[in-house]
């Protein structure tokens, strides 16, 4: 494309001495793939062998566009290298430690990948009649059961493409019952104020009012003031949405109480299953108490996160709530026949799709993330019964090993046992001004991935560190080892760490450049050159 | 599924049953366990969850099947994916779902792991490589959709009608409702009633009138004023390019924003969004390569004019400089999103496709300004040479005569359709989508050989 021209910004060069060339930093590559562009080059093959009697020139000129689409024109091995390395500028699961608190970081098995990929399930259009589909629907059934069996819940939903879309999906069950049971205005919804900012959002989403319940200072819900506010609006109360463990990675010690009180007052109980990981095996929601919840395929169900997505969001409920569950939803008609065998004929198919439900309630065009699902099943199947229940308890000892031996260089702001993460408050040593983003950059120099950072907002400092099940002892070491280092420069050389990162493909960046004229195309980027 | 209940298997008492170095994604050896447990202070893993009460506890194993290895996975797999369970089918449906052709190149390179096994890019730093394609994303789907802005990405096509719906009603000042053309597809209708209903968005359908939005009914409307936005599709579900001369208009007058939920495969050939004077485009992005895997995942996409940008939905990134001087890219305006702004957001969305955004990003940096325009003929060209075939055998005619159509299109049948369906599926063809008790819709993209569309018309002239 002649407009096109090489960057004029040297992104591309590579920084000299200690400060370039790092981890990440092998061969730094800056261009948008816009300036790689040449007129004339191609990186496709279509037949050529079609009939021609019909083309778009037929159109009324008022329907087509004016200018062809600026896209870019590249041979192949251009864009294999472009893209190639691109991926060297990230940091994955892959190539090291993920201490993501609350994200769940785990290690994505590479045979759930080649499952997905099978051409029999990639070439399946959603609108297939359904005989001829049975193995695609048997996997999906099999995982409505399967997440059914693991929450302790009746029924799932599949249909939901990530946690805060399956947030949405629950709030909006609870709230079809609610219309349908007794019509009422329970319009409100009760969220400890230590929630994720995706609760609050997917009840405004939903149109319900958010009202807060305050914490005690351990980070656990202050039940006396559930009380009180149940007291005053319970009629009012749609649901209480809670994650348990909660977002500091502690146990709700009196979550069978806070589920009673809730169901007294006549409202539902939500999951948010974003810290479910630490349960497996240990305990189920519905157990609990809970009525709806939301699980995380790409969490605890082992799903690769894709730099923020496809993630997958299934949602269940306990008994009694089912019809209220959105569709398409896959049914067993024939619970006699075993897996793997094809029906007999169309009049005795084992699964079929169901649009049967009592209120009209739709969250996505076909079944949800199908590719998706195929991963998580593949994963529960090789986990199997004796290695689903072992996932909580070694996610839960990883965290609980790191809590103990980083306490004395990071401040500790709750005792006791923790879950599957541990939250610290920045450095215990807050005398030589190194923050915790200070200590978040640093870590990236040693080629380690961020902890999350300022969340929960409970503390000023926070770190928050979810190790997973899937970490060596050996992995933990080392990283331990690197905070403790880290601790020591920062009273030794603080400048070294406020200055972090130096290793990395590039330096700390500009939010506020960033959000002042915001430039979030290339053709924008080239007008304001 | 293995629905045999096993109680629990005796424990070793020091590691409370969680075994060491027995399955390949836990390294805990036995070893490991006891020096961490150790550190701990605990003896058992289980004292780790002494805190949970007694009730709450998970007393028996789970009711799931066995593990399997990794070679009988592939065989269970295998088994669900043979001919007799998994039937790949010639296909000639749309509705949504399209069997596009992408060069290898795409699949390789989106599988890479730096890429898959990644989070959210907000450590900067570290996460160029999504940040740098996002934006890369972003300006193709601004260039497509003839619009300033995009965020980088939806879940799908319906939901992000939906959160257009929610961005006009949160845009309005004074307005009492949206309207919704009939022609949109009824799927993502059905999400968009779904999510109005709880927002309190009140919706109003405008009907269709020979497979067209019915431009009376629509000046009616606007001519009542309230309204705070419009939401079309082109092509319409039935596959028709409809002439939106003067809606945007209209629909200014009173201070609504226009929606048009656009295919972007086409808009290599059709008047973009932006030229049709649309303040926000949204869609389905699987028509560009993606594989159907039985509707998902695909990406869905936003794009909107500058002025909307602070209502828009869901992650943006910007370009900006580091600390070096170098250009690099970030998460940017987070001030809209659910981490910053809660229940004051913009929407709750967090993850979205990002990549299958990038899929769409490598698919489209292939095929380029060419290739995407000769996707688009092709498809064009398939789908008017199926029809003249099928009419010609004098068992169908256009449900929708005198319309123009892209590449997906409508016929009624003079005879049993289901029965002509079910015959096609047996020949291995999946021949469209039943709409209506005679009428069949149609669709062809670049994949369909020559050969293909001469066998389908002989199986369907009946």
């Amino acid at each position: 494309m002649e407009e096109f021209t090489t960057s004029q910004i040297h992104s591309t060069l590579p920084l000299e001495g200690e400060r370039g060339g790092g981890l990440l930093g092998r061969r730094l590559y800056g261009n948008l793939i816009f300036e790689l562009s040449k007129k004339g080059r191609k990186g496709y093959s279509l037949p050529q062998d079609y009939d021609r009697t019909h083309t778009t020139a037929e159109l009324p000129a008022a329907l087509r566009r004016t200018e062809a689409a600026r896209l870019p024109e590249c041979d192949e091995l251009t864009v294999v290298r472009h893209y190639t390395n691109l991926s060297h500028n990230n940091f994955g699961v892959n190539d090291g430690f993920y201490p993501l608190g609350s994200c769940t970081m785990k290690y994505n098995p590479v045979i759930n990948e080649e499952i997905a990929a099978m051409r029999a399930f990639a070439a399946l259009h959603p609108l297939q009649p359904a005989e001829t589909c049975q193995g695609a629907l048997e996997v999906y059934y099999n995982l409505q059961q399967s997440l059914a069996e693991l929450a302790g819940l009746s029924e799932f939903t599949l249909n939901p493409c990530a946690g805060a879309h399956g947030e949405l999906t629950g709030l909006m069950v609870i709230r079809a019952y609610h219309e349908a049971t007794a019509p009422s205005h329970r319009t409100k919804v009760l969220i400890p104020d230590s929630a994720h900012g995706t609760n609050p959002a997917s009840a405004a989403v939903c149109g319900l009012e958010v009202v807060e319940v305050k914490s005690l200072p351990d980070g656990t819900v202050d039940v006396d003031h559930l009380r009180e506010l149940l007291s005053e609006i319970g009629p009012q109360v749609a649901a209480m949405m809670m994650t348990n463990p909660n977002t500091l990675g502690i146990f709700e010690p009196r979550v069978l109480e806070i589920t009673k009180m809730v169901h007294e007052a006549g409202g539902l109980m939500y999951y948010d299953g974003a810290n479910l990981n630490a349960l497996l095996g240990e305990c189920r929601p519905g157990d609990m108490g809970f009525d709806v919840m939301h699980i995380n395929l790409h969490k605890t169900f082992s799903t690769p996160h894709g730099g923020g997505g496809p993630g997958s969001g299934p949602v269940g409920v306990r008994k009694g709530l089912e019809q209220f569950l959105p569709t398409p939803r896959v049914v067993m008609e024939n619970k006699e026949i075993g897996k793997g065998e094809a029906p007999a004929s169309s009049n005795s198919l084992i699964f079929t799709i169901s649009h049967s439900q009592s209120a009209p309630l739709s969250v996505g065009s076909f079944f949800g993330n199908f590719g998706v699902m195929l991963k998580a099943y593949a994963y529960i199947l090789s986990l199997g019964r004796e290695h689903v229940k072992q996932v909580g308890p070694l996610a839960t000892l990883n965290a609980n090993y790191i809590k103990e031996r980083l306490r004395d260089d990071y401040l500790l702001p709750i005792q006791g046992l923790c879950k599957h993460e541990v939250v610290f408050d920045g450095l215990v040593d807050k005398s030589t001004g190194v923050t915790t983003m200070d200590v978040a950059k640093r870590l990236l120099d040693y080629g380690y991935h961020a902890p999350t950072i300022y969340f929960p907002l409970l503390f000023h400092e926070s770190l928050m560190i979810e190790p997973t099940e899937n970490e060596s002892k050996e992995t933990i070491d080392a990283f331990i080892d690197v905070m403790h280092r880290i601790a020591q420069e920062a009273k030794t050389d603080p400048e070294l760490v406020k200055t972090a990162p130096h290793n990395t493909p590039i330096g700390r960046v500009d939010d506020v450049l960033a959000a002042k004229q915001p430039v979030t195309t290339y053709w924008k980027s080239v007008e304001s050159r | 599924m293995n629905n045999n209940q096993t109680t629990r298997q005796p424990l070793p008492s020091l590691t409370g049953g969680v075994g060491g170095g027995s399955f390949k994604y836990f390294p805990h050896t036995s070893e490991d366990l006891q020096e961490m447990l150790q550190a701990c202070g605990v003896s058992s893993v289980h004292d780790l969850f002494a805190d949970v009460p007694e009730a709450a506890r998970f007393q028996r194993d789970y009711n799931l099947p066995d593990a399997l290895s990794e070679t009988d996975l592939r065989l269970f797999f295998e088994q669900l994916t043979s001919p007799l369970a998994t039937q790949q089918l010639i296909c000639f449906a749309g509705a949504g779902c399209y069997d596009h052709y992408a060069p290898s190149v795409v699949q390789n390179l989106i599988e890479r792991s730096e890429f898959l096994t990644s989070y959210t890019p907000y450590q900067a730093e570290i996460s160029q490589g999504t940040l740098h394609y996002i934006f890369e994303y972003q300006s193709m789907i601004a260039e497509l959709t003839g619009l300033d802005i995009s965020n980088a990405s939806m879940y799908d096509g319906a939901t992000a009608t939906a959160e257009a719906v929610m961005m006009a009603w949160s845009n309005a000042k004074k307005a009492t409702r949206v309207l919704v053309s009939e022609t949109l597809d009824p799927k993502v209708r059905r999400v968009v009633d779904t999510y109005a209903h709880f927002h309190g968005v009140p919706l109003q359908l405008i009907p269709a009138k020979d497979g067209a939005l019915d431009r009376d009914a629509l000046d009616r409307e606007l001519s009542e004023g309230g309204v705070a936005g419009v939401i079309v599709q082109q092509p319409n579900y039935y596959g028709i390019v409809e002439d939106y001369t003067g809606v945007a208009e209209k629909v200014h007058e009173q201070k609504g924003i226009f929606v048009i939920n656009a295919n972007p495969s086409d808009l290599a050939i059709l008047k973009t969004p932006g030229e049709w004077g649309a303040d926000v485009a949204v869609g389905e992005g699987q028509s560009l390569g993606i594989p159907m895997t039985f509707g998902g995942p695909g990406v869905g996409f936003m794009a909107c004019t500058e002025k909307l940008i602070r209502k828009m939905p869901g992650r943006i990134v910007g370009q900006t400089l580091d600390n070096r001087g170098q250009r690099c890219f970030v998460l940017t305006l987070q001030a809209r999103e659910q981490h910053i702004r809660r229940q004051k957001a913009t929407s709750n969305i967090c993850s979205n496709q990002s990549l299958m955004a990038l899929y769409v990003t490598i698919y489209l940096s292939l095929m380029g300004k060419e290739g995407l325009r000769e996707v688009a003929e092709m498809s064009y060209a398939g789908a008017h040479t199926l029809c003249d075939k099928l009419i010609a055998t004098g068992h169908f005619r256009l449900t929708f005569p005198d319309k123009p159509f892209f590449n997906e299109f409508c016929l009624d049948y003079d005879g049993d359709l289901d029965a002509l369906l079910a015959e096609a599926t047996e020949c291995g063809y999946l021949a469209g989508v039943k709409v209506g008790e005679k009428t069949l819709m149609l669709a062809v993209t670049e994949q369909r050989t020559p050969e293909e569309i001469e066998e389908l018309c002989e199986i369907l002239n009946k």
